[in-house]
């Protein structure tokens, strides 16, 4: 009972969530409605005895990928060079792919007879977490080996697009510091009496 | 509710997420949102389907697509950035150069 009360709730907020990503005209607003959406969607998971994954829903889509946007949205200067949009030509468009794409997967399902196995007690023994690492760690430690690879991939096309040298600036090279010499930087004058400065 | 309803949600979250794309086509920054939103509905049914058959390989390809999505994310805003910085917008219609 109380778990339907949770389950639609957050179904109804996720759904609403989820129109005012693609609808309302702030590309912040939008960021803030997926953050509300992956909200959701982690309550959802934990009610499927996902737990870990619920949590790492959180943890890295709200933690970081979420503030990336954010911050990639504020730092570029969208408002000012802010296009007329013309939806109204496109938008039957979307709308009839989308209603096609629901109309097709619920056709597809309605077909096949998904029946639930009982409760075994896999996903929750001892508890997910520890259960998804043992897992994780036995059956599938190459792929996640590969995961690793990837953020490594991530990390360097990440850096090496968006970092950019100006001409001009001015920075430490260090090489050059530690390597001067006391000939470079002192010079002894000899002064004869009368004739300084 | 049961398991079976999260295939419902599944559905309509995909099927907002790929209307968004054809209302938002102006505009690379919600794109990539769109994109994340298709993510999450496919993730919605290995988990629906990963409790179903009490098998964990449906958690664990979740696990992966999590981790892709934030390179994928990482990588596509800095490309992004690399944009804006060399056509000073992000609106497709200014992306040009190959009069495609």
């Amino acid at each position: 009972m109380v778990t339907d009360l949770v389950f639609f709730t957050s179904v109804a907020i996720l759904m609403i969530s989820a129109m005012g990503v693609i609808t309302s005209n702030n590309p912040v607003h939008s960021a803030l409605f997926l953050v509300s959406c992956f909200f959701q969607s982690s309550v959802l998971w934990l009610l499927l005895e996902a737990e870990f994954l619920a949590i790492a829903l959180i943890v890295i889509y709200v933690g970081a990928v979420m503030v990336l946007f954010l911050y990639v949205v504020m730092m570029l200067d969208i408002r000012k060079n802010q296009h007329k949009q013309s939806v109204s030509s496109i938008l039957p468009i979307g709308i009839g792919i989308s209603i096609l794409f629901i109309a097709e997967l619920i056709f597809a399902l309605s077909g096949t007879n998904v029946v639930q196995t009982r409760d075994t007690g896999v996903l929750s023994n001892p508890n997910n977490t520890e259960a998804l690492g043992i897992e994780l760690y036995t059956n599938y430690l190459v792929e996640f080996e590969l995961a690793s690879i990837i953020l490594l991939l991530g990390i360097i096309a990440a850096i090496s697009l968006t970092l950019h040298r100006r001409p001009g600036l001015k920075k430490q090279e260090i090489s050059q510091q530690v390597s001067v010499s006391k000939k470079d930087r002192l010079k002894v004058v000899q002064v004869r009496s009368g004739e300084g400065a | 509710m049961s398991v079976n309803d999260y295939f419902i949600i599944s559905i309509f979250l995909f099927a907002i997420a790929v209307a968004g794309i054809f209302i938002n086509r102006k505009n690379l920054i919600l794109i990539l949102m769109c994109v994340e939103l298709i993510l999450l509905s496919v993730n919605f049914n290995f988990i629906a389907f990963s409790e179903i058959y009490q098998d964990f390989s449906g958690q664990i390809f979740v696990f992966f697509i999590l981790t892709v999505a934030a390179a994928e994310a990482a990588i596509g805003l800095a490309i992004l950035i690399t944009l804006f910085r060399h056509k000073k917008s992000i609106y497709i219609d200014d992306l040009n150069e190959l009069k495609g």
